[in-house]
């Protein structure tokens, strides 16, 4: 876009546009407008029903906002937990996508991965190794455990795609049925609970950093975002590239600052329940005193789904291996004619991708607190329209993590959004089917448009 | 072209006796050619006469079935494009084998990477010697962040031979470089083969242009149905006699006949 000015030398910036000016991805800025529509629209629906239900329905806007329950604290935190397991898998999907793959066993991979752990639990740790309940060793053993057979599995799928070549399509259509029933073989068919207190940890509610761990990893994570535009603005002055004037990049640290800080106060706003927390003083043999309260903070879920998100953009953006994948997915040939090892390259993506499954299992079964043989039905679909809506595309090449995410969070407040004003789960399933199609025609626009 | 060459030391480049066959049809039957330092050696025939497979051979695209290839006098195993480049044989291909989604400084180190000292990809500084090689190619060029795909015919092409010429290539093999380009890139690309060939560089030219051959190479082989007709001099032969090599498969009076030339038996006699 903005590419024209610079050669050599620190150039003059060109008086330009705002919006040029700050160099923002507008596919990313288009997602988040779609985001913020979907969210108010339903602030406002909500706001509406409580009105209709409380007396008359008062026609002034603002009161619709301010009564709406989607952007309560609340909400808020439900939906970020709910947005986990499919989001950390979406962030595979966009490798296996951008490689001309595609992934239909993600869901099953998930049932085995969490069929193992709940195994691990409930018979190997207290039956063969003589741990005892609630042992600190079970929930490592038990993840430890998970991410081998999820790295294993998906290696697996990996080598029969790159070396044996038999399409993607079918190794994980044929997984999609093996992994879901070898899930159901391991536990018997049993629904296996309650799992590890620890374990549960991970599962959202039952596991957050608490007001003050909250903010320090909030401050943390401006510190390293303002870092991070510090340094590579440094580094480009180093080779002489023109950049991007300083007040824009205040402008994009302080939005940043803003957004981070601000989500750690809307998840710090959520409080306990009083008779929860009663219940947690009295677990510590403590009295609770009069009038304590104290909100949740950030689900240590959301922190792994950070983590994991961090993570996959520095592999993907940082790292040969990300280059090569999309090199690949851009033209597998001249990959292949540039000395990349494509076969090998296959292993490692759907490696990574079973590995990611490995820790979605963990965060959705413990989010259930017990291991069943439905969970995580049908999530491949929901992975694929997560990675497919945040830009991915299926011709190869395209794609970033980002987006992925978002398009897992946009996908589940549509969900939940429609759970919450009370249309049917038929009806959002329609809706969420043809936001997908929407959603793909118009990147395509989007792409004829700016040439990209 | 009418530099003598010296032709009495090692060959650059020997390849012997190399075979490849697909299915049953012979792609590649018994040819030997050589190259030697600073000079341009052609590579004519129609299509499907087998000189793309003979190159993909060397570049280690293609695995051959038989055959030898030497490197400065030394057996050398190629059997994989990172095996070709770490002999700096460095391949230019008829449709460029970029990567169209990424820009071009990603595209001249692909499967090369400059790393930071944590190894991460070091991009800034790629940008840096990508402005830099391009300069001397294309001065003009600015599109450092686009994606390839939005780059012109010659600006890809001046993207290709960058990647080429950067990372010290003594071997260059060259697929029609040209037949996509305009006049003014058509030149680039000559003058460039011309500063090449100074440096003592030897290229391998797979071309169509029976008067493009005449003016860039030194030697030319012709292939015919997967066969050697035979090998010329470019300066003692002329332009029909060598379309009559690359069509009717016949060796003119100078040149050294292949096992591909018609009445070879007469030939040899």
């Amino acid at each position: 876009m903005t590419d024209e000015t610079n050669n050599t030398g620190p150039t003059i910036v060109k008086p330009k546009g705002l919006f040029a000016a700050l160099e923002i991805d507008t596919r990313l800025m288009g997602m988040i407008g779609a985001f913020i529509v979907i969210a108010l629209v339903f602030q406002i629906w909500t706001g509406i029903n409580a009105q209709g239900l409380t007396g008359d329905i008062a026609w002034n806007p603002f009161s619709w906002l301010i009564d709406g329950r989607f952007l309560t604290p609340r909400n808020i935190f439900n939906l970020t937990i709910q947005t986990v397991s499919v989001a950390i898998m979406a962030t595979g999907m966009v490798f296996v996508i951008v490689t001309r793959h595609i992934d239909l066993s993600v869901g099953s991979l998930l049932a085995t991965c969490s069929a193992m752990m709940a195994v691990v639990q409930t018979v190997v740790a207290p039956n063969w190794l003589g741990l005892g309940l609630e042992n600190p060793m079970i929930a490592p053993l038990a993840i430890v455990v998970g991410l081998i057979t999820g790295a294993a599995i998906g290696a697996f799928h990996g080598y029969l795609i790159g070396y044996l070549t038999i399409p993607a399509f079918i190794v994980t259509l044929g997984g999609l049925f093996v992994w879901r029933n070898v899930a159901w073989h391991l536990t018997g068919g049993q629904t296996i609970g309650p799992l590890d207190a620890n374990f549960q940890l991970f599962g959202g509610i039952n596991g957050t950093l608490g007001v003050t761990w909250s903010w320090i990893f909030g401050l943390l994570a401006v510190a390293v975002a303002v870092y991070g535009l510090f340094s590579a603005r440094r580094q480009r002055l180093s080779h002489e590239f023109s950049v991007k004037p300083v007040w824009a990049e205040a402008t994009i640290a302080a939005v940043i600052s803003v957004v981070i800080l601000g989500f750690v106060a809307v998840l710090n706003s959520y409080e306990v329940p009083t008779r929860r927390l009663a219940r947690l003083f009295e677990d510590r043999g403590e009295i609770m005193p009069e009038g304590f309260t104290t909100g949740y903070g950030l689900p240590i879920s959301v922190l792994l789904l950070i983590v994991v998100v961090v993570g996959m953009t520095v592999l993907a953006t940082r790292t040969r291996l990300g280059r090569y994948i999309y090199a690949t997915g851009g033209n597998p040939e001249a990959a292949q004619l540039a000395g990349i090892r494509t076969r090998l390259l296959t292993v490692k993506i759907f490696l990574i991708v079973g590995l990611l499954c490995a820790i979605s299992a963990v965060v959705a079964s413990a989010r259930q607190t017990f291991h069943s043989n439905d969970i995580g039905t049908l999530d491949e679909l929901r992975v694929i329209a997560a990675a497919v809506i945040g830009g991915t595309a299926l011709a190869g090449g395209v794609g970033t993590i980002y987006g992925a995410v978002l398009g897992a969070l946009i996908m589940q407040s549509l969900q939940s959004g429609m759970a919450m004003v009370g249309v049917d789960a038929p009806y959002q399933n329609i809706v969420v089917g043809v936001v997908l199609v929407l959603a793909v025609w118009i990147d395509i626009v989007y792409r004829k448009r700016t040439g990209s | 072209m009418s530099d003598k060459i010296e032709r009495t030391g090692k060959p650059l480049i020997e390849m012997c006796n190399m075979q490849k066959a697909f299915g049953g049809i012979r792609a590649v039957d018994g040819v030997s050619i050589d190259l030697y330092p600073g000079e341009v050696v052609g590579v004519l025939g129609h299509n499907g006469a087998g000189k793309s497979v003979l190159m993909k051979m060397l570049s280690g695209a293609i695995q051959r079935d038989a055959g030898e290839i030497y490197v400065n006098g030394e057996l050398a195993e190629i059997n994989n494009p990172r095996d070709a480049r770490s002999y700096q044989i460095e391949t230019i291909y008829q449709y460029l084998a970029l990567a169209d989604n990424l820009d071009a400084s990603s595209n001249l180190f692909l499967g090369r990477e400059l790393t930071t000292p944590l190894g991460f990809v070091n991009d800034a500084l790629m940008e840096a010697e990508t402005r830099k090689i391009m300069g001397r190619l294309t001065p003009n060029f600015r599109r450092f962040h686009t994606p390839v795909a939005g780059l012109s015919g010659g600006q890809r092409q001046s993207v290709a031979i960058s990647r080429a010429v950067y990372f010290n290539a003594k071997i260059l093999i060259m697929d029609e470089p040209t037949a996509a380009l305009g006049v003014q890139e058509t030149k680039m690309v000559v003058d460039l083969v011309d500063e090449l060939k100074k440096q003592g560089i030897g290229i391998l030219l797979i071309d169509h242009d029976i008067h493009q051959v005449k003016t860039l190479c030194d030697r030319a082989n012709v292939m015919k149905n997967g066969k050697l007709v035979g090998t010329v001099v470019v300066d003692e032969v002329t332009e029909d006699d060598m379309l009559g090599m690359i069509i009717a498969g016949k060796c003119p009076p100078g040149g050294i006949p292949g096992p591909g030339a018609i009445n070879s038996d007469n030939a040899a006699a």
